[in-house]
């Protein structure tokens, strides 16, 4: 287990150290910190002395990979390739490249705490309805009930998210007046700002969500061991609940677990659509205005996220499935 | 003469048909490839799926030649000087659709409407008055609206739809008189397509024919003097966006799973049959490239191709030309970002089909590493490759919408359904409502996704043995 665990992170930070390497790669050979500085102080006429001024307040003032100039080891330490990457690497995130230069650190905090309050009800939800829909669909199965609800989910998947936000956003809150449009509001109130996103979200997914899950069931359904328990003369609803629930929910955990990233990054398009101040809404910010040195961070702190949540994956497994064992 | 332009997208798109074609040609000689085929056209759902598609694919093509007028000559200039060519470039979809560009509104208008949406100070009598002004052109042609405007839609759409109608009944009597042969006479063979006794599910087909036969008439009927579905801001029609929008949502389609199929194929062959390091680093590369969220991947890449394309300015003659170069760009991004779920496949397979005889044989043989690669290994991938193909397309669509909102999709000055969508988002919160743009975006973009969905189903179900057994049916006993 430990073992495992040490294996799993030692690979993570090579898979980091890639990632790194190839935002900033992709970053500063397109975009040189002389395009940077321009981009940032504005105006029609920059003078080199400007943007010499503005990359020494911000360390861009050295040699991109390779520092000639230095000795020894500082050739290689005495760049912005490894100043940027090891300040990643502490969760130092630095300043933004705008005017303003906003503290990263400090937004991704106080952000994630509110992307939390939508994805992670959310997350939950999702998984249960989606279960239990799927479970519906094969309590039923070859019947009319599953056969149009199979239907009504290929339906639904061919929706764009997009859509159910607009409709959803001019039913809900402008006909009916139920909820505010957009908009947050720490503490208690946040509920009646988030209910709808979470709402539509639910419902944006639940198609594909729930004919996967129904597929993973119906392979379950055919082995032996659910021939077994109906032969004992279990009826089928144990059968379902009992045997196949808690068969079916290793791949159940794998699927649901693809999402985990997104609990904490928020969702894109539902929180700059609703105004919510999370995560997502500031990566949106961020790549409108141009501003890499947020979205290199975004992409760090999500790939951190993603390695960090395929070891919980795993973790699951071992719970899900005591075979599972992890070496 | 107008001069033909060809653009990045059309080339590709002219090359995918060729691919096509000789992968119908492959059709033709593989047994195997043949009864798969079958199977998916057997499959009611999917065979009217394909026919729905392969309208959406009519119109890509269509707008796929392109091509700038040539101007006319200067008057008193000497025969033989250079001709100049319009800045636009035009469309065979936009020379069909001519009237429909010509038929320009200032503003806003309804759908069917002859009259504009905000009340504007008219002239009436010598005296100034507040009122809906009537459309330049839609419903120009009443002399008395008031009285006139509900007959005339009414007529036209019905003569529409029956000449629509009519069409379909053709088409059904074509099929019968193909179909006379086997089944005993032409009546016969009608009689047993509406029992639905034929090999292929031919009343299928025909229903989804006649019901594109009868609202494509009767847009057609009506859209020579009125906007069928409205008219946006600057008083485009609303109609003519939506249908330049579906060879956006193709191009992305077809383009950006075309671009995964490279990287996605060689890298998992290559992996899955030399294993060891070569693996190592394959699996490495691909881990890496998915542990980035999607969408910031992408974006981060869109940001940096923005800033080469505004460096250099001289990679492209006219607009049209930067944001097809965009669109080809985005393409690729996608497919340089998304070949990782695909090769992990493919690797999977490779892994299993190395062990086989057929291969060991071949390495008994002596036959080199590559010709077992191309000639045993990976023709035997290639039904992943498909399933994966045809599944990616609508959700591919769909993530267009979602991409070009975020601010990294197409660009803007191009039609595609996600920026219409985008505009759609304030004109919701207008009052009076301007809904019609919205819903054309919709039904449109519902339509072909739905078609792409129901296809890809039959697609996989009939490659994917597995899947099969998943498909929901009801016996009629038991409903």
């Amino acid at each position: 287990m430990l073992n495992y665990l040490i294996r799993r992170i030692g690979y993570g930070v090579l898979i980091l150290i890639g990632v790194n390497l190839f935002t900033f790669v992709l970053f500063f050979t397109v975009n040189t910190p002389d395009d940077m500085a321009r981009l940032n102080i504005g105006g029609k006429r920059v003078t080199q002395d400007q943007i010499e001024k503005w990359k020494a307040e911000r360390g861009y003032d050295k040699p991109l990979y390779w520092n000639k100039k230095e000795e020894g080891a500082a050739k290689l330490t005495k760049t912005i390739v490894w100043e940027r990457s090891v300040s990643l690497f502490a969760l130092q995130f630095g300043r933004s490249d705008a005017r303003n230069a906003i503290d990263i650190g400090y937004e991704i905090k106080t952000r994630m705490g509110v992307s939390l309050q939508l994805a992670l009800p959310l997350f939950i939800l999702q998984v249960f309805a989606s279960t239990a829909f799927a479970l519906l669909l094969v309590f039923f199965r070859n019947s009319r009930i599953d056969f149009w609800g199979v239907v009504l989910c290929v339906l639904m998947l061919s929706i764009s998210s997009l859509f159910y936000i607009i409709v959803g956003q001019y039913m809900f809150s402008r006909v009916l007046r139920l909820v505010p449009i957009n908009g947050y509001a720490p503490g208690l109130d946040a509920v009646k700002f988030l209910i709808l996103p979470i709402l539509l979200s639910l419902l944006a997914r639940l198609g594909g969500e729930a004919r996967l899950y129904r597929a993973m069931f119906l392979e379950e359904i055919g082995k032996d061991y659910v021939r077994t328990a109906r032969a004992k003369g279990l009826s089928e609803a144990v059968v379902l609940f009992r045997h196949v629930l808690k068969n079916a929910l290793i791949p159940i955990i794998t699927s649901a677990g693809s999402y985990l990233p997104y609990v904490f990054l928020g969702s894109l398009v539902f929180e700059s659509f609703f105004g919510i101040p999370g995560l997502g809404a500031f990566v949106i910010e961020a790549i409108t205005g141009q501003d890499f040195a947020i979205v290199r961070s975004m992409v760090f702190l999500g790939a951190l996220l993603y390695i960090a949540s395929y070891v919980i994956i795993d973790l699951t497994y071992t719970w899900a499935d005591p075979r599972v064992r992890l070496s | 003469m107008p001069k033909i332009v060809l653009l990045w997208t059309d080339v590709v798109l002219y090359a995918m048909l060729l691919a096509l074609a000789w992968y119908g040609w492959r059709i033709r000689v593989n047994d195997n490839l043949r009864a798969n085929w079958w199977k998916v056209l057997r499959d009611p759902a999917a065979f009217s799926a394909a026919i729905v598609l392969a309208l959406f694919a009519l119109v890509t093509a269509a707008d796929s030649v392109h091509f700038r007028r040539a101007l006319a000559p200067s008057a008193g200039a000497p025969a033989g000087t250079q001709t100049f060519y319009a800045t636009s470039t035009e469309s065979l979809l936009d020379l069909m659709l001519s009237r429909q560009v010509a038929m320009r509104e200032t503003g806003y208008s309804e759908p069917l409407a002859y009259l504009g949406l905000t009340k504007e100070p008219l002239e009436v009598d010598g005296k100034l008055k507040r009122d809906f002004p009537r459309l330049k052109h839609a419903g120009a042609h009443l002399t008395d609206p008031e009285s006139q405007w509900a007959g005339d839609v009414t007529q036209r759409a019905l003569a529409g739809a029956t000449g629509g109608l009519l069409v379909a009944a053709l088409i059904a009597l074509a099929t019968g008189a193909l179909m006379s042969r086997t089944h005993g006479g032409l009546g016969a063979a009608l009689r047993d397509i509406a029992a639905d006794r034929s090999d292929l599910p031919l009343r299928a087909a025909l229903l989804t024919v006649a019901v594109v036969c009868l609202i494509g008439g009767a847009v057609v009927g009506l859209m020579g003097h009125y906007h069928v579905f409205g008219t946006d801001r600057t008083g485009n029609d609303v109609l003519y966006q939506a249908l330049k929008s579906v060879r956006t949502a193709f191009v992305i389609g077809t383009l950006a799973t075309v671009a995964t199929l490279p990287f996605a194929v060689v890298l998992g062959v290559l992996a899955g049959y030399f294993r060891g390091w070569v693996d190592e680093v394959i699996q490495y590369l691909y881990t890496t490239l998915s542990s980035v969220p999607n969408v910031l991947l992408i974006a981060a890449c869109v940001l940096m191709v923005q800033v080469f394309l505004d460096k250099n300015p001289d990679l492209f003659e006219t607009g049209l030309e930067r944001s097809d170069l965009k669109i080809f760009l985005l393409c690729v991004i996608l497919g340089l970002t998304g070949w990782a779920t695909l090769c992990r496949l493919v690797r999977g397979e490779t892994l299993k089909l190395r062990e086989l005889e057929f291969v060991q044989a071949a390495t008994a043989f002596g036959v080199s590493h590559a010709r077992i690669m191309s000639r045993h290994i990976a023709p035997n991938v290639m039904h992943l490759v498909l399933i994966t193909t045809v599944l990616s397309f609508s959700d591919l669509i769909l993530y267009e919408a979602v991409l070009t909102y975020v601010g990294v999709g197409v660009d803007p000055s191009m039609n595609s359904f996600g920026g219409m969508i985008n505009l759609a988002r304030s004109e919701m919160s207008r009052d009076p409502v301007v809904w019609w743009s919205f819903a054309a975006a919709f039904g449109f973009m519902v339509t072909l996704v739905l078609a792409a969905n129901l296809f890809a189903d039959g697609v996989r179900d009939a490659f994917d043995p597995r899947a099969r057994s998943f498909r929901p049916r009801f016996k009629r006993s038991i409903a």
